[in-house]
């Protein structure tokens, strides 16, 4: 199905004052502290892009849904967290380490970690993601075994680390040694790809508000991944949901970890920069 | 024991004598329904929390049967009264024999 | 599992087989699930509190709240599910207020049912419609 159809379609979905259609206007303020910058003006690099506001994925989701993320306890993600934690405490591999024998308490150490991630590592010479640096940490510093890059263990540490930079604004660098990987990124990002022939850009820029089917269209941020999904019931990573949308438009996809999703991840965190990192978020 | 199955309650750390308060309990599992295929379209056998018990001081405050249908990870939330101090105890059962618990104290005053 | 006296004799020698199955060898309908746990009488409308979205977000994690004051016990039922029964609270002596909040899978659009046990041996109960689709690209 070709844009136009898509779009001549989306059209017919939404009437004119229809509830659905649109972001919300709600605030979002976890536990009744955190304030989480949801809705901000877009990040200078996206001039060209028609985009003025950036919103959260959060702004998309039915009442109901939204408030699961306003409460720790509510927020089922956040067992995966405290599963984390256990994580970070457990001894492995041949160096007899663990995660908190080198960075102690993650409240101490990974303060703001998450809201940089991906970033440019000097010593390895390459944009690395927060789960690349994790499995490097655990080869190189531990001796053990790297987790599955989209594996349950993996969104656990990852939602561990991220918890530490909630409500903080996410600030990746898309200039000097990243940038090439950022151009990468954008590129990907703009390519039209698979059987249905869509970009990320087609869905998540010229249609977020929409709705596709049943499915209310953001503008597909990743600062509330790893995300608890409600369709899995368990949380998921930026690259897991990078290849479900790339399947979605029935082409081979790339494989989690590879240069092509790091350099997309890089991109799409960067159309998030100025808004808060909403980590374990809740999503549909 | 079920892997990754872990327990979380909240309760608050303490309330005045008669006090209704609220309580909130998240346990990590699976809920397999029994209602799924595997890749070769086999149904996957049921493995679930069937029960779930809060007591307080040894007194039920609430006792729920569950069934395939309540959600993977299972979430309570209910009320309790507070007649003195004491002690929460939540239990849960799982299809496969074993028992999840956790415990915790209130104060009041 | 319990078996009725008909179904006993229905089912007779089979009977030991079918209990050894994880699953009764027909799902029981709602109206039977409801004679069961009321012992058949009478069935007020309205009276319990059920709070479901009208429209689910994903059927496979919906937020319901039941209530009904001086509940002993509120079964919750979900008609169009391939199997009712979601769940039963029974309210103890040091329950606050008689009700229960949860998480539940829905299959498809159906009807909820909440039955509460009232305080005096009573029944009531209320049906709420949610509506659960499939989503677009990401649901």
């Amino acid at each position: 199905m070709k844009l136009k159809a898509l779009t001549a379609a989306a059209a017919l979905l939404v009437a004119p004052g229809l509830a659905l259609a649109g972001p919300d206007d709600d605030t979002l303020v976890v536990n009744g502290e955190i304030e989480m910058v949801t809705k901000t003006e877009a990040p200078a690099h996206m001039e060209e892009t028609g985009i003025s506001e950036i919103i959260s994925g959060w702004h998309f989701r039915s009442d109901e849904t939204q408030a699961l993320q306003m409460d720790d306890f509510d927020n089922s993600g956040m067992v995966f967290a405290d599963i984390g934690m256990e994580q970070w405490d457990t001894v492995e591999g041949s160096a007899e380490k663990s995660c908190a024998s080198c960075h102690d308490a993650p409240e101490d150490s990974m303060t703001g970690v998450r809201a940089v991630y991906p970033k440019w590592n000097e010593e390895a010479g390459e944009v690395r993601t927060l789960a690349q640096q994790i499995n490097a940490c655990r080869e190189d510093q531990m001796g053990a075994e790297p987790y599955g890059y989209t594996s349950g263990e993996m969104a656990n540490m990852e939602a561990l680390i991220s918890v530490q930079s909630r409500g903080m604004p996410v600030d990746v660098a898309i200039d000097g040694p990243a940038q090439s990987t950022w151009e990468t990124g954008k590129e990907l990002y703009y390519t039209r790809t698979g059987q249905l022939e869509l970009s990320c850009a087609n869905c998540h820029e010229n249609n977020y508000g929409n709705m596709i089917r049943a499915d209310h269209l953001s503008q597909g941020q990743i600062n509330g991944f790893p995300v608890y999904r409600l369709k899995n019931a368990k949380l998921n990573t930026a690259h897991a949901r990078f290849k479900g949308c790339v399947r979605d438009t029935r082409a081979e996809t790339y494989k989690p970890g590879s240069p092509e999703f790091v350099a997309l991840e890089l991109y799409v965190a960067s159309r998030g920069n100025g808004l808060s990192v909403e980590a374990p978020s809740v999503r549909n | 024991m079920a892997k990754g199955v872990r327990p979380r309650v909240k309760v608050p750390s303490s309330a005045s004598a008669g006090e209704v308060i609220t309580i909130k309990t998240l346990i990590s599992h699976k809920m397999e329904s029994g209602q799924r295929k595997d890749s070769d379209g086999n149904k996957i056998p049921r493995s679930i929390i069937n029960h779930f018990t809060c007591t307080f001081n040894g007194e039920t405050v609430i006792d729920v049967v569950m069934e395939p249908a309540i959600s993977t990870n299972p979430y309570f939330e209910f009320d309790a009264k507070v007649p003195e101090a004491g002690e929460f105890k939540f239990v849960w059962n799982d299809d496969d024999g074993s028992v999840y618990e956790e415990t915790k104290a209130i104060e009041v005053g | 599992m319990e078996f009725t006296r008909r179904e006993t004799l229905v089912i007779g020698a089979a009977a030991a087989a079918v209990a050894a199955l994880p699953m009764p060898a027909m799902a029981a309908t709602t109206d039977e699930l409801i004679a069961e746990f009321t012992g058949g009488a009478d069935v007020a409308e309205g009276g319990v509190e059920l709070d479901a979205p009208e429209i689910a977000e994903n059927g496979n994690t919906v937020p319901i709240e039941v209530s009904a004051e001086g509940a002993s016990a509120i079964m919750v039922l979900a008609a169009g599910n391939p199997l009712p029964p979601v769940a039963t609270f029974n309210f103890g002596p040091l329950a606050g207020a008689t009700r229960a909040k949860t998480r539940i899978r829905l299959a498809t659009t159906q009807d909820v049912i909440a039955v509460a046990k009232l305080a005096d041996g009573s029944f009531a109960k209320s049906t709420k419609t949610v509506k659960v689709t499939i989503g677009g690209c990401g649901g």
